[in-house]
């Protein structure tokens, strides 16, 4: 490359705007799916699972972009492993030792990041073969793509099948009185797929680029 | 009769293409064809036509599930001035329950139709019949208590995710009717489930005589009760298990209003005999099984109760029959009805949590249906593969 690319190119812009519409890695390319059914009965939980997929995605994307020249190609994916390994430890541990209460309720979920779908993905896909800040951008790009799914789906799950927002009581008290009942439905998992089935159908509907030809 | 077709044929240029309210073209020609037998003839292909359209198989339908409609409110006065402790006369009681339950009705076809119509309009097609049974075969499936906004909760869930996602009538998986439900009582589950539910007002705090117990029968088997009462502590004969006269969701309890149901299906073809059939003999053969281990009530309980106690014949009668989403091929359906008779006694006696097991057996076996049809097909394929290879 001759001339030097600024750092916010529209080619770069793409990177983060793709995967937060027409490449989203839970609507259009189906990964994630387990820890999205799983974590997001309420909110919480949900942000600070985004959070940590943030943290993990981008630094293990900018990790595994520096060291590309040097893995050789018949054990990148145990390197990428060990990256993304290291990076969900230190995620772990930063989230007991500062927010244990959500550090209970996500569990396994935490640990769980490495076999998240999106991040070997995108090591593969994308860090292997570019320089560290695209792949930064990359990263974010495709962890903010997940994680906004999973705050609209917990957003509709933990209003309709608790009543609540991030813990807090939204639906007023006078609403129970006259009959209202929260949704038992939606706390099941089942939920967790119809919603995104649904988030799915709505995207498809507006964005006709994503409709198969056949 | 004339007056009213020459008023539509005069609004019918507003709606053509171009005309000023073309957006409401399958909303007018929905109405249109329910007033009028369309006169649309065939100019290509096959030329014989019969007039056995959706609309007459789903009028067929809903005629068929009168009889049970009509005891189901008569049982819901009964059930509710049993509970009382007041004798009133057969007209007291059935006008009592069709106050409790023309609003159901209501409410299930105001919601569910008003989405087919959004649809239709939206994607350009014609607006289909089949919430015309969906609608009556919700408001007999629920407990005579339910609050009507999870009724129409319920029928939007049903119809939207459980019919329009996979591309509206004739496309559906599962039952549209038996989604509803399952949705309530996954997701309401006190409105659905317990003692008070299915008598009118009991849930409202009414003043019950001393001793009165909603639950129904097949609650009780489960509790190991080997005497199966009514509400009021009286045994419950045979025959009163098999009139119906006792609690249980709207349309399912009588057993003979249902066989009257089943006979007019059978007589027009609509329903298939090999399906109602299986599906009894399934539970038969289930509830032999059960009896010859016995160990409980529910284990011990005769065959022939287990097919009248419950939604078993109601299911077996207009549920599993739904030629959408029931099996398609003949032997398939001996297959398929069999399979819900087994699993729905199964179900039944071995699930602590749920007293009645034949809402899941149908909606498992309707996910089920295409892979037996599947296997069916391949199968004669395979035999006739084998016969043109001998002759050669």
């Amino acid at each position: 490359m001759t001339e030097k690319e600024p750092l916010f190119s529209a080619k770069n812009l793409k990177l983060i705007r793709e995967p937060l519409g027409h490449s989203n890695p839970i609507t259009v390319q189906v990964l994630g799916i387990c820890s999205a059914l799983a974590i997001t009965v309420q909110l919480k939980p949900a942000i600070v699972m985004t959070l940590s997929v943030i943290a993990v995605m981008t630094i293990s994307n900018v990790v595994i972009s520096l060291l590309r020249n040097m893995v050789p190609p018949r054990i990148r994916i145990i390197v990428q492993l060990v990256v993304i390994a290291t990076m969900v430890i230190l995620v772990d541990e930063i989230l007991q030792a500062f927010a244990y209460d959500v550090s209970k309720q996500l569990s396994v979920f935490v640990g769980l990041i490495i076999t998240n779908c999106i991040i070997m993905g995108r090591l593969e896909a994308f860090a292997l073969s570019n320089k560290p800040w695209p792949a930064f951008l990359d990263g974010l790009g495709n962890a903010f793509g997940y994680g906004l799914i999973l705050i609209i789906v917990s957003f509709f799950r933990e209003l309709l099948g608790s009543g609540t927002l991030m813990g807090y009581q939204v639906i007023p008290d006078s609403f129970y009185e006259f009959g209202y009942e929260n949704n038992g439905l939606m706390v099941l998992p089942p939920m967790a797929l119809i919603v995104v089935g649904i988030i799915i159908w709505v995207q498809r509907s507006k964005d006709k680029e994503l409709i198969e030809q056949n | 009769m004339n007056a009213l077709r020459r008023y539509i044929d005069k609004i019918k240029p507003n709606v053509e293409k171009g005309g000023k309210f073309h957006f409401l073209k399958s909303t007018f020609e929905g109405f249109e064809t329910f007033l009028f037998v369309p006169n649309t003839v065939t100019t290509t292909g096959s030329h014989i036509r019969d007039a056995f359209d959706m609309k007459r198989a789903m009028i067929m339908v809903v005629i068929a599930m009168v009889p049970a409609l009509l005891f189901g409110m008569w049982n819901t006065g009964y059930q509710h001035f049993l509970a009382l402790g007041q004798e009133v006369g057969l007209w007291e009681n059935f006008w009592f329950g069709f106050l409790r339950v023309l609003p159901i009705i209501v409410v299930s076809y105001v919601t569910g139709l008003g989405i087919e119509f959004v649809f239709a309009q939206i994607r350009g097609h014609e607006i289909n019949e089949g919430f015309l049974v969906s609608g009556m075969l919700i408001p007999l499936v629920m407990p005579v208590d339910v609050p009507l906004w999870m009724v129409a909760v319920a029928t939007a869930f049903a119809v939207i995710i459980g019919k329009e996602v996979f591309g509206g009538t004739g496309m559906n998986i599962l039952n549209p009717a038996l989604t509803a439900r399952a949705f309530l009582f996954f997701a309401y589950p006190t409105k659905m489930s317990g003692d008070r539910i299915w008598i009118a007002g009991l849930d409202k705090g009414m003043e019950t005589v001393d001793g009165y117990s909603g639950s129904t029968a097949l609650a009780q088997a489960a509790q190991n009760n080997d005497v199966l009462v009514n509400g009021i502590g009286d045994p419950l004969t045979t025959w009163d298990k098999f009139m119906g006269m006792i609690p249980g969701s709207i349309g399912e309890t009588s057993t003979l209003a249902i066989l009257i149901g089943a006979f007019i299906l059978i007589l027009t073809g609509v329903g298939s005999w090999k399906i109602i059939v299986s599906v009894f003999a399934g539970g038969a053969v289930m509830g032999l099984i059960m009896n010859a281990f016995g160990g409980n009530a529910l284990m011990e309980m005769p065959f022939w109760e287990h097919l009248i106690l419950g939604g078993f014949a109601f299911g077996a009668v207009f549920m599993a029959t739904d030629p959408v989403s029931g099996a398609q091929t003949e032997k398939g359906k001996w297959i398929y009805g069999f399979l819900i008779g087994v699993l729905a006694i199964l179900i039944r006696v071995f699930n602590p949590g749920y007293p009645e097991g034949v809402m899941l057996a149908i909606l498992l076996m309707n996910v089920f249906a295409p892979l037996i049809d599947h296997y069916i097909m391949e199968g004669n394929i395979r035999r006739r593969l084998k016969r043109a290879k001998v002759q050669a």
